[in-house]
């Protein structure tokens, strides 16, 4: 066994609604800078199990550790402050911010102290930042736009690239292709594999797209009615015979 | 209009409203001076509303706050310019007492607790004679002096004040345009995404609303010097509806969209005045009208109609 | 001792009708995050519509019918479908403010067009006092206090037992789920609107006699009404009772004991002190935070 340091630690998470058990027991850890999948099919548990990490929903047992620390039912923004950061299944960028303040609003309360940001430059000292993202997810000709103008793919780039501005430690990414069309699918797995060559961060997918899945993450768990039903290399898990099963049916 | 113009029509605007009473006579130079000081109110409640997403209905609270510690400071002979500042951290911290329970719990609960204080606020101006003078007031306040000059004549008042409101004006401005601004915007775009960013939204919310609220005292100590004369039912709470309608009839979160509001419910008043006890009755239902047809303000008209015009 | 069984009995009374437009202004909160501003108005239009009839010789309890009637239609459906339901999708502030323009519109209507002073109201109690414990109390508090309790007993069992009442608390607490579950989520929403109308009537009536009919009688009503809300806890129906009650006997003991100058500040204090230390209200259950 190695013993790299593990840094994301869910340790034994149940949740139940009444009789139904939508997490029962599930332990996983994540190293850092590992990229981590987590498939199933609808109704499995993913999104229970990643509200349980992000403090939305408190567990009916068990926990979750972040560094050595507890972070079961942290608020989001205590959340934030440890390094935590998330995306959302559904679009979420500030409609009214340019694309380029979308991304300093992203990262600017990781700088300094709120009173020392209300005497900062306007661009908190982002501005270089901010633009160089812009180049990485090919924004440029539409940084000065309000992003709500844009349209969904445009707004699912600016949707991630904030989520990576502050260069947090572990972002949760929640479907992050959902409604995004197969051509960009390939340009945001580039994209996050290079996010997390460069800033060295751990991630933790929840996704349908199975050749994405396969394709970003190095280790899959593969979650049926709430429990861990098969954990490992995508290649094994894909072969497991109860993945197979619990997705085609008997 | 490019950002040039902007300024270049700012700044003539100003000239031009800084040479208007020299062409009208005492109650319209009251009228002018009367506007600059609930302009300074709603700027800093606009900061609260407009920008910060709350519901402020006490701002007439903190306005005579501020308007009381001048009459009673300025009476004492103490210098405008040190009464200026203790009014204004005086409400800021007000606010702060206020709004940090309401903010933390539910934001709606804000709207409650400023209406409440507003009314408290009022009882004791009125019932507590030996400070405030109790329901006559406080008379006999006097105006600063700038320089060896007194600003007794109602022009040099009004200049004064008119340059102060410019000051006010022009730090708000360069507020909205620090990261907090961003911050204000995002957490009214979309709170959910802004706190997973680590926006701290009842922080900014908090000071958003006693910044508003040292706005309001910094206007009311402007108020106190103007009428020279002040009275509880000035600061009460249908005047915090009124500055908060201000804000929202010219368009809420819009920088200008408060100057025009004030404007509206400066010289309203004197233009309805044929219509009498009927005049507060229209008001109230054309507030109504506004805000099913047009609930960005009427600042919001022109982009209503040109978005419209483009959709063709 | 003899004064404070008649000062709590008539803060009472006079609770229990601040809980009547609390009730409501929780009710149509719920269902439809309506923040009514003009609940207080509510209240004092329908005093207004039984003032018009018996002036004209007709019985109080057929004004009171009439004032029902044309509440539930113009406070209940007409301020739904006018005010309501073209302002919803824009968010609370828009509506909050129409509901504040449509409260100086009402009560500046009801002034420019009726009067400006306070106006007698008859009492549906009669006169006079009965011994109680050693001491008098009025006939009016104890009727009030039985009429109000006796209605917001029945609303409760309407909302826990009956099957409309359960669709309308379905509606309240998670209107997707109600829709799914084939409930009629319209209708059940325009129920509510109506019967926050006719509790307004309601309490119009039974505090009108004592604190007189006048166009800005709502201001004080309205805001106990929201303090009471909260006070009590926002997601209980009977909350609003005890917030109300407990406003209304505080309001009494400290006017009487402390200062009349002050007892219309006993609702904020009572409602800082409540969220500082208990935010979800007294009765009030904390709330899972939403995704």
């Amino acid at each position: 066994m190695t013993t790299t340091p593990s840094f994301l630690e869910v340790k034994d998470v149940r949740k139940a609604y009444g009789a139904i058990k939508a997490v029962d027991g599930v332990s996983f850890s994540v190293g850092p800078g590992e990229i981590v999948g987590v498939i199933g099919p609808n109704g499995s548990g993913k999104t229970t199990l990643f509200n349980s990490i992000l403090g939305q929903i408190k567990p009916t047992s068990g926990g979750v550790e972040f560094c050595g620390e507890d972070i079961t039912g942290m608020s989001p923004l205590e959340l934030a402050r440890r390094g935590v950061g998330r995306t959302f299944q559904t679009l979420q960028v500030f409609t009214h911010l340019s694309v380029r303040d979308n991304l300093i609003a992203a990262a600017q309360e990781f700088k300094s102290t709120m009173p020392a940001r209300l005497f900062a430059a306007p661009d908190a000292g982002l501005g270089h930042h901010a633009d160089e993202m812009i180049e990485m997810f090919r924004l440029k000709h539409v940084a000065h736009l309000k992003a709500g103008t844009l349209s969904y793919g445009q707004q699912k780039l600016i949707d991630i690239a904030m989520a990576f501005m502050p260069a947090p430690r572990l972002v949760l990414l929640d479907e992050p292709c959902a409604g995004v069309n197969p051509s960009l699918v390939d340009q945001l797995r580039e994209l996050l594999c290079e996010l997390n060559r460069t800033q060295g961060g751990s991630f933790v997918v929840i996704e349908h797209n199975m050749d994405f899945i396969m394709k970003l993450c190095p280790h899959v768990i593969c979650m049926v009615e709430g429990k861990v039903l098969a954990e490992g290399p995508p290649a094994e898990v894909q072969a497991n015979r109860h993945v197979l099963e619990a997705y085609l049916g008997n | 209009m490019n950002a040039k113009t902007g300024k270049l029509a700012l700044v003539v605007g100003i000239a031009a409203f800084a040479i208007l009473p020299l062409f009208l006579k005492g109650y319209g130079v009251y009228l002018c001076a009367l506007f600059c000081v609930y302009l300074m109110a709603t700027l800093g409640l606009n900061l609260t509303v407009g920008y910060a997403g709350q519901m402020s209905l006490g701002q007439a609270a903190f306005f005579g706050i501020g308007a009381y510690h001048a009459a009673i400071l300025l009476k004492l002979g103490w210098p405008f310019f040190l009464v200026l500042p203790i009014a204004a951290v005086a409400c800021f911290l007000v606010g702060l007492l206020l709004g940090f329970p309401a903010l933390r719990v539910q934001h709606h609960y804000l709207a409650f607790a400023t209406l409440g204080f507003n009314i408290l606020v009022f009882l004791i101006m009125r019932n507590e004679a030996t400070i405030t003078g109790g329901p006559l007031g406080i008379s006999g306040i006097p105006r600063p002096s700038l320089f060896g000059i007194s600003l007794d004549a109602d022009l040099r008042y009004f200049w004064f004040t008119l340059f102060f409101t410019v000051v006010l004006a022009a730090i708000l401005w360069w507020l909205l345009r620090s990261p907090w601004g961003r911050a204000f915007a995002a957490l009214r775009d979309n709170p959910i995404r802004a706190e997973s960013l680590g926006i701290n939204i009842t922080a900014y919310t908090l000071f958003a609303f006693a910044i508003g609220a040292a706005c309001a005292g910094v206007a009311g100590v402007f108020y106190a010097s103007l009428l020279q004369f002040i009275e509880p039912s000035s600061f009460q709470f249908s005047y915090s509806l009124m500055m908060l309608l201000a804000v929202i009839v010219g368009g809420s979160g819009r920088f200008f969209g408060p100057v025009l509001g004030t404007v509206i419910i400066v010289l309203l008043p004197e233009w309805l005045r044929f219509m009498q006890n009927w005049y507060l009755a229209v008001f109230g239902f054309a507030i109504v009208a506004l805000m099913i047809f047009l609930p960005g303000g009427l600042l919001s008209l022109p982009e209503r109609l040109g978005w419209k015009g483009a959709s063709k | 001792m003899v004064d404070l069984i008649q000062l709590i009995v008539s803060g009472t009374a006079t609770g229990a009708i601040y809980a009547l437009a609390a009730l409501g202004f929780t009710l149509l909160w719920q269902a439809s995050g309506t923040i009514n501003f003009a609940q207080g108005e509510f209240v004092m239009l329908p005093a207004f519509t039984m003032l018009i009839c018996t002036t004209r010789g007709v019985p109080l309890w057929l004004a009171f019918l009439v004032a029902c009637v044309v509440s539930a239609i113009l406070l209940g459906i007409g301020f739904k479908r006018i005010v309501v339901d073209p302002l919803i999708r824009h968010g609370v502030i828009p509506l909050v403010i129409a509901t504040l323009g449509l409260s100086i519109g009402l009560k500046q209507l009801v002034k420019a067009s009726y009067a400006a002073e306070a106006q007698p109201f008859p009492s549906v109690f009669p006169a006079g006092q009965f011994p109680l414990f050693g001491t008098h109390v009025s006939y009016s508090d104890v009727g009030t206090l039985l009429i109000a309790g006796l209605i917001v007993i029945s609303l409760q069992l309407f909302l826990k037992r009956t099957v409309t009442g359960r669709a309308m608390q379905a509606c309240a607490q998670n209107m997707d789920a109600a829709k799914v579950l084939g409930i009629n989520v319209k209708t059940m929403v325009l129920y509510v609107f109506i019967i926050n109308a006719v509790l307004a009537a309601v309490a119009s009536l039974l505090i009108s006699p004592t604190y007189l009919a006048k166009f800005d009688m709502g201001d004080s009503i309205g805001q106990k009404a929201f303090f009471a809300a909260i006070i009590g806890g926002f997601n209980q129906t009977s909350g609003a009772l005890l917030g109300g009650v407990l406003i209304g006997v505080l309001e009494n003991l400290i006017g009487f004991y402390v200062s009349p100058a002050y007892k219309e500040g006993v609702a904020l204090v009572l409602f800082m002190v409540v969220i500082l230390f208990r935010p979800e209200g007294l009765l009030g259950k904390a709330e899972e935070r939403k995704v």
